[in-house]
């Protein structure tokens, strides 16, 4: 196929990569870039073109031992998921755009620890982005069956190499807050995610059905050949070791690589999508090495043995004329390589710029300028970085042309970076680990892998006949690289990993046992390990002490964020705590939200930097850090009294306010029982003052109408006593301050006094009073005040009944320990409305005689209040229609 | 002869002044509350009518707005006499139209003043 026919198949997969980035970019709110699927299939940015073509190869020369990177993440994914989710919460919270973010963060936003992370990915990225275009080179060489070019001028992996450098600058840069999420970005490396793996299974589908007859039919072939064995199974122990320490590795991998830490941590728009990746991912896994072994025995039976068998997938249809089949192979690892490719530049040229160009040094410059040429600035050092990162990578491939497989120097790169693996993993559960030994760690374990992988290889190019890897230096053979410590049964690669991690881990623990980090580093330790306790405090679990200006901070804020983002987040920040924006003095949790605000644009540490530098900081001391720490946690337990208590305060005021009610009701029934005296006083007096007068002069009068008015003026002055007696009897009753002077009479008695008393009034009106029954009862009362209520019973009824044929029926029975009166007459009877006013003060019927009774109005809730006193009840019965019935119940127990 | 309406439910108050007013010369008409006082309205038509403000049913309030409303009644004079006696209270009568207002205890010489001279204007 020709070089020209291919390379514009690329430029045309290219841009129409762009056009999708920019649709993505355009619609990243859509459902079809904001969803689940995205975000699973973004995460197969780890099956680089060392999946897609150096698994065949691994599994050609030494059998099952590719599955390890892959079984890795499938085998840990419960805890791959929990920890994750924990990783994003944090991140997200502490606008973390990088993994040296986050390990910088930990260690109390370490500015060295950030730039060592960084220092460790490039070391170990680097590299591996040079498979990346050895891989895209070679494949074009063999597609085009053209020989290596020697100028890069001709060499078309060169401008491949540039066409991703503009690619990742467009999608990576477009916003200075590398915390943002770059949706169009991920949607393309989501959707060659499905390109590269569809096209892996139908050359799967192609060599295993097409060219042979099924998996049978290649196995059977297989097993015929010599050392079959070795491919298939482990063969001994050490193989299996060396499966365990694999899967470890990857395992690490799937964190902490950048372009993972990129698409699963810093690209995650909501915890939620973990669950669909919690599945599709390692599905996606296992499919996409379903038929890599079926390749390679193909390859090992078809094609002769001088052929590289990393190339085997593109080689067989080659091999049987099939250059389509051919071609679409090449764009399926063009795919895997442009998506690794992007997101490692992406990932590797955000940490450079917040992590070691801006923190060291740069500040300054930035600090001087504008905001509009300081965010052009941030972002021109990623680009620039992006350029350098990838023209970099292929400058190293060029000069170095890297003999190794592609499946070793990724191992190699994975074992690199898993010197971050004790800083962040123990980190993440235990608070006493320190940035000090972060850093030693990192460093003992960087110098173990140095000298038991990197130093035998230069040591082998550049030395000639050296005796390093067989005898070890000056004759030690305790030192021998390959075989550490007499450790003699392991590949290099698990060798390596094993030893560095041993010294590692061991600095790690020593180091943060023997120093204790400061007061800043315990804070964020804190943080970080409790994360979910303290992710409702976020701002306010920060220990600070010290004195800020809010506008120097505002000042710094508008530097790198310009006017109005720094408005806008400092308007939010003030309504979220309701702090007085007039406030010239910053305090703690303003600092800390500042500090984070510019996390997103120039990194953890240069963002703590430029924070220090117009804050006044007093250091805490640790004593003090852990009590303020305990301190918000009691804020938080204080908090919940506090709402328990404002509940019980809006309890008692809603009892307060019935109470409140109740009395102003109270006032309003005095002022009207008040009112009401007054008019009962008034009224009688009214009548004496006006007969008085007239009898005054009224000497033309007749006698008998004299004498009549001489009656009414008694009458008038009698009411007055009694209506001023009964006012002073009810308030005695109704105040409780009269006591009943009880003892122990006959209720028969009673009833006889009572009836004796009213006798003659219903004589003149014609009333017949029948005693019907009354039980000798013996009992205790106050026999006067029982006497006021039955004849204040019996003279109501008097005057209810017809005249002439008024008949009173009194009943008095004992059921159980209560006594039952009852006292019915054939008058008119109580309206059913009036029956709950009746024993009111004042209360009369609407419809009574025009001839007002005798001290009416206050007879009934005397009686009530004297019944009361008695431990008993007076009730109306609602049933009696045909008069009135007054029943009143007393006990007869106690006295 | 001037006619005279007295309504109060308090009898003993209602012979009193039954009596001072016949003995001045007016035809003096009892009622004992505002509904009994209305159907003499209708048909006597007095030219005074000295009105209670608490009674049963139809109160001394709700009398004087029916006695306002209906023009038959226009030359009626009405005195409130009652036990009421707060500011408020005058105030109120006052302004649904009465010309006087008396408070009890009151005096039965500045009552009938009052009357010659509502009914000599």
């Amino acid at each position: 196929m020709p070089s020209y026919a291919i390379i514009l198949v690329i430029v045309g997969y290219l841009s129409l990569l762009f056009a999708m980035g920019i649709w993505a970019d355009r619609r990243s709110k859509s459902k079809w870039v904001h969803n689940p699927w995205v975000y699973a299939l973004s995460l197969a940015v780890y099956c680089s073109a060392w999946t897609y073509y150096g698994s065949v190869g691994i599994a050609a020369t030494s059998g099952v031992s590719f599955l390890t990177t892959y079984l890795g993440p499938v085998i840990a994914l419960p805890l791959w998921i929990l920890i994750l989710k924990r990783v994003v919460l944090i991140s997200k919270q502490y606008q973390v755009a990088s993994i040296a973010d986050f390990i910088s963060l930990r260690y109390g936003n370490n500015r060295s620890i950030g730039a060592i992370v960084t220092i460790i990915c490039v070391v170990a990225v680097l590299p591996y982005i040079a498979l990346q275009l050895k891989a895209v080179s070679e494949t074009f060489d063999i597609l085009s069956e053209s020989s290596k070019s020697t100028s890069i001028f001709t060499d078309s992996t060169f401008y491949i190499a540039v066409l991703l450098a503009v690619f990742v600058a467009l999608f990576g840069t477009q916003t200075t807050d590398a915390s943002r999420r770059r949706s169009g970005l991920v949607f393309t490396v989501a959707v060659e995610s499905v390109l590269k793996l569809v096209f892996f299974l139908i050359i799967g589908v192609y060599v295993t059905f097409y060219l042979f007859d099924g998996t049978t039919d290649i196995y059977e072939q297989i097993s015929a050949l010599d050392g079959f064995e070795k491919l298939a199974t482990f063969s001994n122990m050490e193989a299996s070791i060396n499966w365990y320490f694999m899967i470890a590795l990857s395992f690490f991998a799937i964190f902490l690589l950048p372009r993972q830490f990129q698409v699963s941590v810093v690209e995650n728009t909501s915890t939620n999508h973990l669950k669909k990746a919690s599945w599709v991912f390692p599905l996606y896994l296992l499919l996409f090495n379903v038929f890599v072994i079926f390749i390679a025995w193909a390859g090992k039976l078809m094609l002769s043995s001088d052929l590289n068998p990393d190339y085997y997938t593109l080689y067989l249809p080659l091999e049987h004329g099939h250059r389509l089949l051919g071609l679409m192979v090449f764009l399926g690892g063009l795919s895997s390589v442009i998506s690794m490719v992007v997101v490692s530049a992406l990932a590797l040229s955000t940490m450079i710029s917040n992590n070691l160009i801006i923190p060291y040094g740069f500040l300054k410059v930035l600090n001087k300028s504008n905001p509009s040429s300081n965010a052009r600035n941030i972002k021109n050092i990623r680009r620039v970085s992006i350029f350098i990162l990838i023209i970099g990578a292929y400058f190293f491939y060029v000069n170095f042309n890297i003999q190794l497989s592609l499946f070793s120097i990724g191992l190699i790169a994975f074992v690199i970076i898993a010197q971050l693996a004790p800083s962040f993993f123990i980190g993440l559960f235990w608070n006493r680990g320190s940035a000090a030994a972060a850093k030693m760690g990192i460093l003992a374990g960087s110098l173990v892998t140095f000298y038991t992988l990197a130093l035998p290889f230069i040591n082998e190019v550049f030395v000639e006949g050296s005796t390093l890897v067989s005898n070890g230096p000056f004759g030690l053979a305790l030192l021998k690289p390959y075989q550490l410590f007499g450790l003699d049964f392991m590949p290099p690669v698990t060798h390596a990993f094993f030893w560095s991690m041993v010294f590692n881990v061991m600095f790690y623990l020593i180091f943060s046992v023997i120093k204790k980090g400061n007061y800043r580093e315990r804070n964020y330790a804190e943080l970080v390990v409790n994360a979910s306790s303290y992710g409702d405090l976020q701002e306010n679990a920060f220990v600070w002490r010290g004195e800020a200006y809010v506008s120097e901070i505002r000042k710094a804020l508008t530097r790198f964020l310009g006017e109005k983002r720094t408005t806008r987040a400092l308007d939010i920040f003030y309504r979220k705590y309701d702090l007085n924006p007039q406030e010239e003095k910053a305090d703690a949790r303003l600092v800390n939200f500042s500090e984070k605000l510019l996390t997103g644009s120039i990194g953890a540490a240069s963002a703590k930097l430029m924070i220090s530098s117009v804050v006044k900081e007093q250091p805490v001391t640790l004593p003090e850090v852990l009590k303020i720490l305990e301190e918000s946690k009691e804020t938080i337990t204080a908090n919940k009294q506090l709402q328990q208590q404002s509940y019980d305060l809006k309890r008692l005021s809603d009892n307060l306010k019935e109470a409140n009610e109740a009395l102003v009701e109270k006032d309003r029934q005095k002022d009207e029982f008040l009112d009401t005296v007054a008019h009962e006083l008034k009224t009688p007096t009214a009548s004496i003052r006006a007969a008085s007068e007239i009898l005054a002069d009224a000497d033309d009068m007749p006698k008998e109408l004299k004498q009549k008015f001489l009656e009414n003026i008694v009458n008038d002055a009698d009411r007055l006593a009694v209506l001023i007696t009964n006012i002073l009897d009810l308030e005695k009753l109704s105040s409780g301050r009269e006591i009943m002077d009880k003892k122990e009479h006959l209720l028969k008695n009673t009833v006889t006094k009572a009836v004796d008393g009213i006798y003659q009034l219903a004589l003149k009106k014609g009333v017949h009073i029948e005693v019907n029954k009354v039980e000798n009862i013996s009992m205790f009362y106050d026999e006067d005040r029982i006497l006021q209520v039955f004849t204040n019973l019996l003279s109501n009824s008097i005057k209810f009944v017809p005249e002439g044929n008024g008949v009173i029926k009194i009943n008095v029975v004992k059921n159980n320990q209560k006594v039952i009166m009852s006292f019915e007459d054939n008058g008119k009877g109580i309206p059913p409305e009036d029956m709950q006013y009746i024993f009111e003060k004042f209360y009369q019927s609407n419809d009574q005689n025009f001839k007002k009774p005798i001290g009416s109005g206050m007879g009934l809730a005397i009686s009530r209040h004297i019944i009361e006193s008695h431990n008993g009840t007076i009730t109306v019965d609602p049933d009696f229609k045909k008069g009135a019935r007054f029943i009143v119940e007393l006990k007869t127990a106690g006295k | 002869m001037k006619k005279i309406l007295i309504v109060d439910d308090e009898p003993n108050i209602v012979m009193s002044l039954e009596y001072a007013f016949q003995k001045q010369g007016y035809h003096v008409f009892i009622a004992r509350d505002g509904s009994e006082a209305l159907v003499i309205m209708e048909r006597e038509h007095p030219d005074i009518v000295i009105l209670d403000v608490m009674m049963p049913q139809v109160d001394g309030y709700e009398t004087i707005k029916i006695i306002k409303e209906n023009p038959a009644f226009a030359k009626a004079r009405v005195i409130f006499l009652s036990a009421k006696s707060k500011a408020a209270d005058i105030e109120k009568g006052l302004s649904l139209g009465a010309d006087q207002y008396f408070t009890k205890p009151f005096s039965v010489k500045k009552l009938i003043a009052a009357v010659d001279n509502l009914i000599r204007i």
